[in-house]
């Protein structure tokens, strides 16, 4: 646990980089700051490992002062992972990785055996060992980064915007192996961004931090999108937070339509002549799997004569976002539902998905009052 | 060929010896001049402040004819082969402190971030992670501090027997031998070359890590010859 305590930033000049910034980082968590550039994001990370001295408060880790502690020690007892990686380029990726082991004072040996562990779990090709930064891509060397960092298995990990400088598609591979990576590792994670997408993706705390150093929201992410505590944090969340926040809601208690479904092999003329069928069915192989839409008058039993469906979504994995975007996106508005092995449970249309939707609302303020009182003061 | 190699006896060297000689009088110097460039060029890069003045200090030595600092060294170091090297160890500065201090500025800000925030110290830092990435600049520095300090060496013909090669061509004037002098500038230029070709190599086995294409220290070595002067030409 790191706590922050009334932590200031001030430099010669008067600029004033962090003001009085107070936060208590939990173990086991992902904990986001977030803001625009100058708020003061990665000076409070860099305070966090004494790479800057704040000019007043306190930063304790565990409880214990981290001015008390040798420099070198603390920030080895720290994983830092920085934007672009910052790889010894001299070095090769295996060194690259072994770096604080061996500061530790392991054995060349076993610190690269560690090293070659490490490059398995962040889903690096150990072929890659010998090789030299330069021969990686972007998101390779970030990896690298994040295995690095990694490598004593410090209780703590740093990340200084470490996906800002990696495309959209590389930025989402590495933000979900991070996540992966810490379902199984567990570390207090502090992570910088300017990036509130990746915040919410990422994050199971956001502080969101404005110019001048303060604090303007430290809540977790459904939170910060449903409730806003300012209209500063409301304009950083952008247009559309309405839609994201639907991200948190689970299409588990979705209520689907089944009625529309029918395996390829069915007796379409009694299908046909139901007088409840709507005229437009959705046909699934033998295995329950989608094939596509059909419509009743005027299908001739030819899969490949069948409307395409889009993409499903998978009921209780995917949110209602996910679900949402297919029925958008389905030129019927229908969203197909899967299970975990691909066969359909059902269709939702967007009305039914809209009523799941108010239903979570209002069960949310339900189970959360003092979130009720905050949603209605939002403007 | 013995008017070329036939070498006068009052030079006291083989041909052979004479190359030995012409060597160690190059290399010495700038070997001293680059024990001597690490420390300073990290300081320069430590205290921006300090870069300024060591510039213009070591630019004014390069400067100083060698002749006028024979005058003044020979009080204290007589006719010997330091009175040589002392100067041509100032003059390798003025390409080997910028060369140094370019190459520690090349190594990119997210490296030294991470190498502190791993809990490097500050002279680990120098010595594990700056100056290997320094090593393509200051290769290039030493190229040209090397194949200059060689032709240097020729005018320690002006305080008697010092020149090494540089003395034949005292001599091919003194014993009207004009292939001596040609055997002088092509031995000397040859050895320019070889060795300047064995730092190459030197670089390439120091910097695997390096990309094949688009070697930085190509755009550094530029730069630094554009830099480098030539003090005074050489009689």
């Amino acid at each position: 646990m790191i706590a922050i305590e009334e932590v200031s930033k001030r430099y010669a000049d008067g600029t004033v980089a962090v003001d009085r910034l107070s936060l208590q980082i939990p173990n086991h968590s992902i904990t986001v700051l977030v803001g625009p550039s100058g708020c003061g994001k990665t000076t409070t990370l860099r305070m966090i490992n004494r790479m800057v001295e704040p000019s007043s408060g306190t930063i304790r880790v565990n409880g214990e002062d981290i001015l008390r502690r040798p420099v070198n020690a603390l920030r080895r007892s720290m994983g830092y992972v920085i934007q672009n990686a910052g790889l010894f380029q001299h070095r090769t990726i295996l060194d690259n990785i072994a770096t604080v082991p061996r500061l530790l004072g392991w054995s060349k040996q076993r610190a690269r055996a560690r090293a070659a562990e490490l490059m398995e779990r962040v889903g690096l090709d150990p072929g890659m060992a010998r090789r030299y930064p330069y021969q990686l891509s972007g998101g390779q060397q970030q990896r690298v980064g994040v295995a690095r960092a990694l490598a004593s298995d410090p209780p703590i990990l740093l990340m200084d915007e470490p996906f800002s400088a990696v495309d959209p598609v590389v930025r989402r591979g590495l933000q979900e192996e991070l996540l992966r990576i810490q379902s199984e590792l567990g570390k207090a994670i502090v992570f910088v961004t300017h990036d509130m997408d990746e915040a919410i993706t990422i994050g199971d705390r956001i502080a969101v931090m404005r110019t001048g150093g303060k604090l303007a929201q430290f809540a977790a992410p459904d939170e910060i999108l449903s409730s806003p505590a300012d209209p500063f944090v409301e304009e950083f969340l952008g247009a559309d937070r309405g839609i994201r926040g639907l991200s948190f809601l689970s299409t588990r208690e979705l209520e689907l339509d089944r009625s529309q479904v029918f395996p390829v092999d069915s007796d379409w003329k009694r299908i046909a002549g139901r007088d409840e069928a709507s005229s437009s069915v959705l046909v699934t192989d033998a295995g329950g799997k989608p094939l596509g839409w059909a419509d009743l008058a005027t299908w001739s039993g030819d899969v490949e004569a069948l409307e395409p469906y889009g993409q499903s979504f998978e009921v209780g994995r995917d949110s209602l976002r996910v679900a949402l975007d297919r029925a958008v996106l389905a030129p019927n508005g229908q969203a197909v539902a899967v299970d975990g092995a691909g066969q359909v449970l059902g269709v939702a249309g967007q009305e039914t998905i809209a009523a799941a939707i108010r239903l979570a609302r209002q069960r949310r303020a339900a189970d959360a009052p003092q979130d009720a009182s905050k949603l209605k003061a939002a403007p | 060929m013995n008017g070329f190699f036939d070498i006068p006896s009052d030079l006291q060297h083989s041909y052979l010896g004479l190359i030995a000689l012409h060597m160690q009088e190059a290399l010495i110097p700038v070997l001293v001049g680059l024990l001597l460039a690490l420390p300073i060029g990290l300081l320069c890069v430590h205290y921006d402040w300090l870069y300024p003045p060591v510039l213009w200090s070591s630019t004014v030595l390069y400067a100083i004819p060698s002749i006028a600092f024979f005058v003044v060294l020979i009080d204290y170091t007589g006719l010997t082969q330091l009175t040589v090297m002392i100067p041509l160890c100032l003059y390798s500065l003025v390409v080997l402190v910028p060369a140094v201090v370019d190459g520690i500025r090349s190594v990119p800000e997210e490296t030294n971030a991470a190498a502190a925030a791993m809990g490097i110290g500050p002279v680990n830092r120098y010595v594990q992670v700056q100056l290997p990435i320094a090593v393509p600049a200051i290769m290039a520095g030493l190229r040209v501090a090397t194949a200059s300090s060689i032709s240097l060496v020729s005018v320690g013909s002006l305080i008697g027997n010092q020149g090494a090669l540089g003395n034949l061509l005292t001599t091919a004037m003194l014993y009207h031998r004009p292939q001596l002098a040609v055997t002088s500038v092509v031995t000397t230029a040859v050895l320019a070359i070889v060795v300047d070709a064995v730092l190459v190599l030197v670089r390439r086995v120091l910097t695997p890590w390096e990309p094949p294409s688009g070697r930085r220290s190509r755009r550094l070595a530029a730069t630094i010859s554009g830099a480098a002067r030539t003090p005074e030409s050489v009689s």
